[in-house]
């Protein structure tokens, strides 16, 4: 497959700058921050990006989807990186929905993805329990009672989890805390009696929860897949979730470069524009080879998930360790090319910077994508 | 017959043809000492000299030395899919390639786009047929990453050009039949606009070399003395004074042949990769390298390297939609040679005291050539532009940044 993006995918692309520079430019943010909206985001444009089709682009259409790929899905993170768009689309789209997608059983896929995709209904995942991504690090339990499971423990860094109508929990139903075997995926209301949730907000202005389950009772259909053979549906999630974050991240290096480049040649310093002087040349052409590398590791990331390539988690891993190395530099020396008025509120480059370093730590950051490699690679 | 049927047609008869045609002593991996078929005057050809000729002419014959090129100037005339079946073809039974020269790879591609009529029949089918060998007059000791700067002489003499100078790193000068050189033939002009473009024959008395002995114990690399040597009127390509374009246009072309080449896979025996080799040394523990910081480094190189050839990929599919390849031939000079540079040092590191020996006994002889091709990466990011040189370029051409 060419590694270039189709023209039915530039088109989506088009349209989605259009629609997000109209509706959600990085002053939305700003408003959201400083409002502290309860949310966390807008929902009525939530609604606007789900009447898109942007809440069901990778899910299949008998249950209200799209039936197009996460290329497809990516191109949307990508624009929505681009402005910083605070959206419910890496909990509730990427990991929740491709959850129930991929480990989800035909009755849990209709009734969860149609509300899902329609934008009414919110999910996300539950999965790491301190702050660090180790997705089979769970000291969480699941505990057979009947034909009921009973989930205790505390889950942590939940994306969106404040608000999450429903949350698919990893918990653990046998083995030691690392193991890769006996991992569950179960499905909770997100106002389940004895489960508590604790908002916390990030640097970059987006929300995160902690959730407390202390002994939550959900009947056996709760559980998506085999109970115990989890590892696999967690990674295949996370795979996907982390490409769409890659995406996203590109969307966010890329607009930090155009405004950095473009601040390079009207910045006038000792009379002539400092994009002149060599020491910020060299700089600048690093900063686009990175740029060009990440632009090429996205996609093809992408294309393996969508094509269910063998190499596709070895591909994913690639591309965010390439994009956590990229978003380190570019957000690094945007703000200090920038001068003094890149470390003030009023400049959009500082948001990137924050944004770029919450998405370098979710999902693993670039050491833990490395380990992966290495592991991947047989050594 | 479908694009695809005819493709496989052609697959069918170019196995055939090398099975009959290839000699079996041009099979297998290529010599790491870096003998290739030059052909030329000189007659250099891979070892037995008699199979390694009769497979130059043998491809030559059917224009596949260069078989990209038009039939009109002895190239095979193949588009980019039937070369691609070829090179597929070649590389399954492990064919040496049958000639090398900096002919195919930039002078020739240069005289396709510049070259008048006369010049492309005279001199591409002697790159061809692998009758002339070439090499490059650029640099000048005081003319390096400002090439521009040159003060070869080149003074009309009527019905010939009079050439007096230095030049240096001239590869294989002293092996080479004869020289593409930049020239100064208007010294009163801005320094870009008095070059002029000219090919000199080196069988001459006014033309001497002399090679340079590199830290890597070889010598690819000479200096080039021209003491009132000849070079005919009709040997000059494109306007006079006008040379610099078509100089930095066949820059682009040896990027690309740089950015293109990596030594430590298309040269000689597959070698270990950095993870077995790593492992060798330093063993395993729960199945991964036991040395846990040069595991991160390692995976850190593969991540990279992947990236580049991923997006080489990348680059050669938007071309075939319509992209441009000027541009994408500076960041792939950067990135392959500082890739190769990191990989080799990454290699001598893992093998410590043995990966930095020199001769004699107690060393394995690829030990040995892992020191040499060390020392001969550091020169990558300096030779056919240096990476500074090509980290300016980006920052001129491709974005825009002001002098």
């Amino acid at each position: 497959m060419a590694l270039v993006w189709t023209e039915e995918q530039q088109m989506l692309r088009e349209i989605s700058r259009t629609f997000l520079d109209e509706h959600a430019p990085v002053d939305e943010l700003r408003r959201i921050r400083d409002e502290v909206d309860p949310d966390g985001f807008s929902r009525p444009l939530w609604k606007a990006m789900a009447e898109l089709g942007w809440a069901g682009i990778p899910f299949s259409e008998e249950h209200g989807g799209a039936g197009l790929g996460y290329t497809e899905l990516g191109v949307v993170m990508r624009e929505c990186g681009r402005t910083l768009a605070a959206t419910p689309l890496v909990g509730s789209v990427l990991l929740g929905g491709t959850a129930v997608a991929l480990a989800g059983n035909e009755t849990q896929r209709k009734e969860i993805l149609t509300p899902l995709c329609s934008g009414e209904r919110l999910l996300t995942a539950a999965i790491q329990e301190n702050a660090h991504h180790q997705p089979t690090h769970v000291a969480t339990s699941a505990r057979r009672d009947g034909n009921d499971w009973v989930l205790s423990g505390t889950k942590d860094f939940v994306i969106d989890g404040h608000v999450a109508d429903q949350l698919v929990v990893v918990a653990r139903v046998s083995g030691d805390i690392d193991d890769r075997d006996g991992l569950g995926l179960f499905l909770v209301d997100g106002d389940a009696g004895q489960l508590s949730r604790h908002r916390r907000s990030m640097t970059d202005g987006r929300n995160v929860a902690q959730i407390v389950l202390d002994d939550v009772r959900v009947p056996e259909a709760a559980a998506l897949g085999e109970p115990g053979r989890g590892a696999d549906w967690l990674d295949a999630t996370l795979d996907r979730a982390t490409a769409g974050l890659c995406a996203e991240m590109l969307g966010g290096i890329e607009a930090v470069f155009d405004r950095t480049l473009a601040y390079l040649k009207v910045r006038e310093q000792f009379g002539v524009p400092i994009g002149s002087f060599q020491a910020l040349k060299h700089r600048a052409a690093k900063m686009f080879i990175e740029l060009e590398l990440s632009k090429t590791v996205v996609l093809e990331a992408l294309q393996a998930l969508d094509a269910n390539a063998d190499d596709a988690p070895r591909l994913v891993s690639i591309a965010k360790a390439t994009l956590g190395d990229a978003a380190q530099r570019i957000s690094d020396e945007g703000v200090q090319m920038h001068g003094g008025i890149g470390v003030t509120d009023e400049e959009d480059v500082g948001l990137f910077l924050k944004r770029c370093r919450v998405q370098q730590r979710t999902f693993g950051d670039t050491r833990y994508q490395r380990d992966r490699v290495a592991s991947l690679n047989g050594f | 017959m479908s694009d695809l049927d005819a493709l496989e047609t052609f697959r069918q008869e170019v196995r055939e043809f090398l099975e009959a045609e290839c000699p079996a002593t041009m099979r297998g991996p290529a010599d790491p000492t870096g003998t290739m078929n030059w052909g030329g005057r000189k007659r250099e050809f891979f070892q037995p000299e008699e199979d390694g000729e009769r497979w130059m002419q043998t491809m030559a014959e059917r224009g596949w030395t260069v078989p990209t090129w038009p039939k009109e100037y002895g190239g095979g005339g193949l588009d980019t899919a039937h070369a691609r079946v070829l090179a597929q073809e070649m590389a399954r039974i492990q064919a040496k390639p049958p000639l090398t020269n900096l002919g195919i790879t930039m002078l020739g591609p240069t005289l396709l786009e510049y070259g008048n009529e006369e010049q492309k029949q005279e001199h591409l089918r002697a790159i061809v047929e692998g009758r002339i060998r070439w090499c490059q007059g650029y640099s000048e000791p005081g003319a390096g990453s400002d090439l521009a700067s040159l003060q070869t002489r080149c003074e009309d003499e009527g019905d010939h050009f009079r050439i007096n100078g230095q030049k240096i790193w001239t590869t294989y000068a002293d092996k080479s039949d004869w020289i593409f050189c930049l020239v100064r033939t208007d010294p009163d002009s801005p320094k870009h606009e008095g070059i002029s473009f000219v090919l000199i024959d080196m069988d001459q008395p006014g033309v001497t070399t002399t090679p340079i002995k590199l830290i890597s114990g070889s010598s690819p690399f000479c200096q080039t003395f021209f003491e009132d040597a000849r070079a005919e009127k009709k040997d000059l390509v494109g306007p006079l004074n006008g040379g610099w374009t078509i100089a930095k246009r066949l820059l682009q072309f040896e990027r690309m042949s740089i950015g293109g080449m990596d030594s430590a896979r298309t040269r000689g025996p597959r070698r270990a990769t950095l993870a077995e080799l790593a492992k060798q040394q330093f063993g395993e523990q729960d199945g991964r390298l036991a040395e846990p910081g040069l595991r991160d480094e390692i995976a850190a190189f593969d991540i990279a390297d992947h990236a580049m050839r991923s997006t080489m990929r990348r680059a050669a599919d938007e071309a075939r939609s319509g992209g441009e390849v000027g541009t994408a031939s500076s960041i792939f000079k950067y990135l392959a040679t500082e890739n190769n540079k990191r990989r080799q040092e990454i290699r001598v590191e893992i093998l410590g005291m043995q990966g930095l020996g020199w001769e004699g006994e107690g060393f394995e002889a690829e030990h040995l050539q892992t020191t040499r091709d060390w020392l001969r990466s550091k020169a990558n990011s300096i030779e056919g532009g240096t990476s500074e040189v090509q980290l300016n370029i980006i920052a001129k051409r491709v974005l825009g940044l002001p002098d």
